[in-house]
């Protein structure tokens, strides 16, 4: 299948967040929103982060972004880690790093028209000189994001414009200074089901033509599955990386049982197969408190193959099960890999 | 900066040419009724206090027509103690208060936008200093360091006298623009800038302050309501030197020639009083208007 066309890390990786952790201090005790995670993205792949609410993604996408300091770990941009650059050197980093934020609504200047929103930073950093090169260019960034004819939307205020337009002014803004790494934070979640699919063809089309990487941040598999296909897919529970592998073998083959849980949680669209499937394996639907983890494999409580004495005592480590593939579970470490049964 | 040019797509409410943009913000002010009538009063006010003084004659002392009553023939606002004709020295004196209040609204204001911003958004020590500072000037009675400084110093420039007052009264609004800054400066789109690595200064004086435009056009007119306040207050004392004739220093000799006491004198105490009034008045009608041209969301509808 096409994941066999993705080069096993040949090339180094663009930006790899090595042991990264963040501790947030509340008052009800130190939270782990990230724990020891470990991912990294190639130049011009695809990295979907999946995960339910709390899981960690949106906290490891902003310290992949330079915008929050990790607590431990090395957040690494071209083998070099972010942290340590000089000013001049972070600045090439943070230019070469672009977010799109989930919300269209609160990410673009409403003071701002949509031309002086994308051709500040063209001109601030010297991409083109002149006011008229820089509008024709940010007309150019727009065509790109299928905003056309761009000089309808060049003169706007963002609160003229749709979500959809929003968000692919968004795009357009962090193409502005052709970035490597695009980080999006859930940013086809807030736009409804319609307009999603076409932002994210757009999006698809864009990491097809530009050869930008991605690190896309979603709690929906089906959009990992849609976007992520040919790259990679990092599964999170309760601010740990479970799984991690080729997106084909996270979708089709899973093997840790949270994984496996979220596969089957899609609803099929004939009642038939929804009425015979498993009820889930889950033994809880609680998702613990991140102040107050279970001990062992976070997991446990809630996992069909838990096994006492095995999960809940020590923390399980990533490791490989299958080529490319591995995941966070001592049951599946002993067992191997079963083949799915579906 | 030619690609700040404001328009507004479909409307076209505001053009891009320089007629029309003018025009634009003349259509602008006439949607709000109330304050299109601010403007036109402190226009009016502002007109005749900085042109009139060219066409009038000299004021002389007259003991043949002292304290004439409002509407007396040739004297239409009456005359004061000493005979002087009460409208003359109405249109001479605004001129001065007008500038005073300005220059020490614009003095206060600017202070407040770069060290509030500044403090919010660069926190640390930078934050520290300017809040600790705005404390301390907050604390001193303002009024009665000014009549200390007054009864120091010759007052007599306005300009020192703005730059007193305008140094005086940042502190109030330097903590709200800090407030507003800290909360603005959280929002993505801010963000977003400084993922774009667009420097500091833009991204505070660009990004954030816009967003706040309306919030410190209508502090700059409390300010301009509050120095004048401050001034005629320290004219109606005598602490300020009374050389020279403007609206505090009118207030100042009606008071002190007892014209509280006499009906004939209606007119030469209440025309200062009435004339700051209307002045404040139409410059808070005013913002209401001056919001809607700021804000591109309202200046749609």
């Amino acid at each position: 299948m096409s994941a066999a066309a993705v080069p096993e890390a040949v090339a180094r990786p663009l930006m790899t967040l090595s042991g990264v952790s963040q501790v947030f201090d509340t008052k009800a005790g130190p939270i782990r929103a990230v724990d020891h995670a470990n991912l990294s993205v190639n130049p011009g792949e695809v990295l979907c982060l999946v995960g339910e609410s709390g899981s960690g993604k949106t906290t490891a996408a902003r310290m992949a972004a330079g915008l929050t300091r990790p607590s431990g770990g090395e957040v690494k941009y071209d083998g070099t880690d972010i942290w340590s650059l000089n000013k001049k050197d972070f600045s090439t980093f943070r230019r070469s790093v672009q977010y799109v934020h989930q919300d269209p609504y609160a990410s673009l200047n409403p003071t701002r028209t949509i031309q002086q929103t994308l051709t500040a930073p063209l001109l601030k950093h010297g991409v083109v000189k002149g006011a008229k090169a820089a509008a024709d260019r940010a007309a150019e960034l727009l065509t790109k994001v299928d905003l056309t004819p761009p000089e309808n939307y060049l003169p706007k205020y963002p609160h003229q414009l749709s979500g959809g337009q929003r968000q692919r002014v968004a795009v357009a803004r962090a193409l502005t200074l052709d970035p490597k790494l695009i980080i999006a934070d859930e940013s086809t979640s807030m736009l409804d089901v319609s307009i999603r699919i076409s932002v994210l063809a757009m999006l698809g089309r864009l990491r097809d033509e530009l050869g930008v990487g991605f690190l896309f941040i979603t709690h929906d598999l089906a959009i990992a599955k849609y976007f992520g296909w040919r790259g990679k897919t990092a599964v999170m529970y309760l601010g740990r990386i479970v799984e991690f592998g080729p997106t084909p073998k996270i979708i089709n083959a899973p093997t840790h049982p949270y994984t496996r849980a979220l596969i089957e949680a899609i609803p099929e669209p004939d009642p038939d197969l929804t009425r015979t499937k498993s009820a889930g394996s889950l033994r809880s639907l609680e998702i613990p408190s991140l102040a107050n983890l279970p001990s062992g494999c976070a997991f446990h409580p809630r996992c069909g193959r838990f096994e006492p004495g095995l999960c809940d005592g020590e923390v399980p480590e990533l490791v490989g099960v299958r080529a490319g593939q591995s995941a966070a579970c001592h049951v599946v470490a002993r067992d191997g890999a079963e083949e799915p049964e579906r | 900066m030619a690609t700040e040019t404001v328009t507004s797509g479909a409307v076209a409410a505001i053009g891009t040419t320089g007629v029309s943009r003018f025009a634009g913000i003349l259509s602008a002010l006439r949607r709000s009724p109330a304050g299109f009538i601010g403007f036109l009063i402190v226009a009016f006010l502002v007109l005749v206090t900085a042109i009139g003084p060219f066409f009038t004659p000299t004021v002389e002392p007259n003991v043949k027509e002292i304290l004439l009553p409002l509407g007396s023939p040739g004297h239409l606002l009456g005359t004061d103690n000493e005979g002087k004709d009460v409208l003359i020295q109405m249109i001479d004196g605004g001129r001065s208060v007008i500038f005073i209040g300005f220059l020490a609204a614009a003095i206060s204001t600017a202070l407040a936008i770069v060290l509030g911003s500044l403090a919010a958004y660069l926190g640390g020590w930078v934050d520290s200093a300017v809040v600790t500072a705005a404390d301390v000037v907050l604390t001193v009675p303002q009024i009665v360091l000014l009549a200390v400084l007054g009864a120091l110093f010759k007052l007599d420039s306005p300009f020192l006298l703005a730059v007193l007052v305008g140094g005086l009264s940042w502190p109030v609004l330097t903590r709200a623009v800090r407030s507003q800054v800290l909360s603005l400066k959280e929002r993505e789109f801010v963000e977003a800038a400084r993922l774009l690595d667009l420097g500091t200064a833009r991204v505070v004086f660009v990004e954030i302050l816009p967003n706040m435009a309306s919030f410190i056009l209508m502090n700059f007119m409390i300010g301009v309501t509050n120095a004048i306040y401050s001034l005629v207050g320290l004219y109606l004392l005598g602490l300020a030197p009374l050389t020279g004739s403007n609206w505090g220093i009118m207030l100042n000799r009606a008071w002190i020639a007892g014209a509280i006491f006499n009906d004939a004198s209606l007119g030469f105490i209440l025309s200062p009083v009435v004339a700051i009034v209307l002045l404040l008045l139409g410059l808070v009608m005013m913002t209401r208007s001056l919001e809607e041209i700021l804000n591109p969301r309202l200046r749609d509808r």
